[in-house]
């Protein structure tokens, strides 16, 4: 913060020594330059101080919650310790609680519905980035993409509840097992259909970037259009649809309500992918209010600190294969 | 350059250390960090507020907007659930909580005077489920219902439901448990009627208002729980009577103490309610001693500080709380019966009386 201050002596003390030395009028000339800096100086200072508040109050926001959750678990902690983390038990009338299942759920979720979404946010973002960057027919396309985004969750709640659980079940009939409709698969699938507009909408705006050079090159060479995806594009853009699915990750790891809705909310372990199971979100909302013990409260939130440590590990080791990809 | 550098590094880390202590030190403060701090409880004397119950607020929205309307009195509700409403009124930032079931041990000694139980009004859980074809009310017995909740009947052919449906053909299909996935009062209203029947459920189980369910699917909230028990064939669920009355759903006749099967209604509850009551209040109607009552059904409660003189309240507030709770207890209950509450008996109104005699003001009782 002090450095533009110091320039700015630098230059006073410059120009009074050259007031000294050449007389009169490099006095004048002198003045006449300084006077816009100082305005301009004292601009650059108050822009600068105000990222820097406005950069602080994030990482202040962030610690600051990751320390109210650890502060606040520290009750939970104390009375369960690491057993915590892979107890298979939630019983609030005994005042056992392990995160095991809902940890399961949650991961098991994310990753099915990333699995699922995968294919369809990768072929969104080559159509509209490569085939069909321009034209009516691909804004349209892209702006239905990215209404999915804008869709309230709870309205995929609903429409889960309603449309999705009786295909599921009817689906589950045929393949003989237990014909409930909803599940793990049933929310793997909402939150696949919820998520797919994240990857897609990065993936596109990278494949946009390919430089044309390399691939009228690949095409000058006689690639077909699928040997220069296959060769040229997919290779270029691999961290940026890499960093687009993490999105789309972070995003599924977190959703709540849609979630709750369709997941069965039971504490027991998931037996198979078509089992109901919970999330921890999911049961951090559904159990929040009526908490009526410390322990209990306090193990809920450690659910919170749970969730919140897996989501930033697993973004470091997003971090870690993205700058990987890079540097290939 | 360098110097102004390390100037700039330490004097962030500084700040962001003073302010995550700023942070944590506001949120740090114990299990307070659910209540509402916006809300106080010695605001404008003609505003009451009260906090709880979100199974209460139908009829208390009609109860305060008549009660405004004959006195000018405004009370804010909030629909929070019973235990958020019992740990604001432990907060002081109410003047009244409500909830479904009464304080435990440990919320009495977490709150620092003695709380009266003011029952208002009482509810009932309906066992609602999902037979197409069967047209006959299912009748159920305690045993077969405890049975069907820990999981150890699973189709609905199972002898054990069909000794007690003489005559009622009952399909093969598979039982799809419906419950609660929130907190809620009307789970430990139905929980602490299968711990008194069961002997199995109360150690496996036990009570609570989130407990962990042997078996089943979650719901959240009663529409949850209803949503479940319409969309899935071969289902059954426990509601609130008021939900699955005005919803059409079909519930269940239930065996009750005497050995009747009461198919629950206003009428039913309110017997059920004519037994016996303490002097505290403080009972559970469920698996009631009266033959004609539903035996899964429940009191729910007003709460307030015995001593009303706290927080610096004035004596013209503890009054106009007072007669509200009296209001409410006496000529209040006729707004329950249309919303499907069903309405006090004379027994209950008789110890709610006493009970709010009790409450005083600087020592002196309020109400004469």
């Amino acid at each position: 913060m002090d450095t533009p201050i110091k320039n700015e002596k630098i230059t006073l003390s410059e120009a009074s020594l050259g007031v000294i030395d050449s007389g009169k009028k490099a006095n004048t000339v002198s003045k006449k330059t300084l006077r816009r800096p100082f305005r301009q100086i004292r601009t650059e200072k108050f822009f600068k101080q105000t990222l820097v508040l406005m950069g602080l109050i994030m990482v202040i926001l962030v610690f600051g919650i990751l320390l109210t959750l650890i502060v606040e678990s520290i009750p939970s902690i104390r009375a369960l310790g690491l057993k915590y983390l892979w107890g298979k038990t939630w019983d609030p009338v005994q005042d056992i609680y392990g995160a095991f299942p809902f940890l399961l759920g949650t991961l098991l979720t994310s990753f099915l519905a990333l699995i699922i979404s995968v294919p369809f946010s990768i072929a969104v973002a080559i159509f509209l980035g490569e085939y069909f960057p321009k034209g009516w027919l691909s804004d349209f396309l892209k702006n239905t993409v990215e209404l999915i985004a804008a869709v309230p969750s709870v309205i995929y709640g609903f429409w889960g509840l309603a449309v999705m659980v009786p295909i599921v079940r009817s689906f589950e009939t045929k393949i003989g097992v237990d014909p409930i409709g909803v599940g793990i698969f049933t929310s793997s699938v909402i939150l696949a259909i919820m998520i797919i507009p994240y990857a897609a909408s990065l993936g596109r705006s990278v494949i946009q970037m390919v430089p044309s050079s390399l691939k009228e090159g690949a095409y000058a060479l006689g690639a077909t259009r699928w040997e220069v995806i296959r060769d040229v594009i997919i290779p270029y853009t691999k961290s940026g649809l890499f960093a687009g699915i993490l999105l789309s990750l972070g995003r599924a790891l977190g959703e709540t309500m849609a979630v709750t809705m369709v997941i069965g909310n039971t504490s027991q372990l998931p037996k198979s992918i078509f089992a109901p199971g919970n999330t921890m979100a999911s049961v951090i909302a559904n159990e929040f209010t009526e908490a009526d013990k410390a322990v209990y409260l306090s193990a809920l939130i450690e659910l919170g600190l749970v969730l919140f440590l897996v989501t930033t590990v697993i973004n470091m080791i997003g971090k870690k294969v993205i700058s990987r990809f890079t540097n290939e | 350059m360098k110097q102004s550098l390390f100037n700039i590094k330490n004097s962030l880390t500084a700040l962001a250390l003073l302010a995550t202590l700023g942070l944590t030190s506001c949120g740090g403060g114990g299990t307070s960090s659910k209540t509402d701090s916006t809300a106080s409880a010695s605001g404008d004397d003609n505003t009451l507020i009260g906090a709880g119950s979100s199974f209460d607020n139908p009829l208390f929205s009609k109860m305060f907007s008549e009660y405004n309307k004959m006195n000018g009195l405004k009370v804010n509700y909030q629909s929070v659930g019973s235990g958020a409403g019992i740990s604001q009124l432990t907060n002081k930032t109410v003047d009244f909580g409500a909830s479904d079931a009464p304080m435990n041990a440990k919320q009495d000694s977490a709150a620092s005077a003695p709380v009266l139980h003011i029952p208002v009004t009482a509810g009932a859980v309906a066992i609602s489920y999902n037979l197409a074809d069967v047209k006959d009310t299912l009748m159920l017995t305690p045993s077969v219902l405890a049975d069907i909740f820990l999981g150890k009947i699973t189709k609905w052919n199972d002898p054990k439901i069909a000794a007690v449906n003489k005559g009622v053909k009952l399909p093969g299909t598979g039982i799809v448990i419906a419950h609660r996935s929130d907190g809620s009062g009307t789970t430990n209203i139905f929980t602490t009627y299968l711990s008194k029947v069961s002997e199995e459920w109360n150690t496996k189980v036990g009570k609570g208002s989130s407990i962990n369910w042997p078996v089943g699917l979650g719901g959240k909230g009663t529409e949850g729980v209803a949503g479940l028990v319409k969309q899935t064939p071969g289902a059954i669920g426990y509601i609130e009577l008021a939900y699955a009355v005005q919803n059409n759903m079909a519930y269940a006749k239930v065996q009750n103490k005497a050995g009747n099967f009461i198919v629950p209604t206003i009428a039913s509850v309110t017997a059920a309610a004519n037994i016996t009551i303490p002097p505290d209040s403080k009972v559970s109607l469920t698996n009631t001693d009266a033959a004609d009552g539903y035996p899964i059904s429940g009191f729910s409660w007003v709460l307030i500080y015995q001593e009303q003189k706290y927080n610096d309240r004035s004596a013209d507030r503890a009054s106009k709380l007072l007669k509200l709770l009296s209001w409410m207890i006496h000529d209040g209950q006729q707004y329950s019966g249309p919303l499907t509450y069903a309405p006090l008996s004379p027994a209950a109104v008789a110890v709610g009386d006493a009970i709010l005699k009790s409450a005083t003001f600087n020592g002196k009782p309020i109400l004469q």
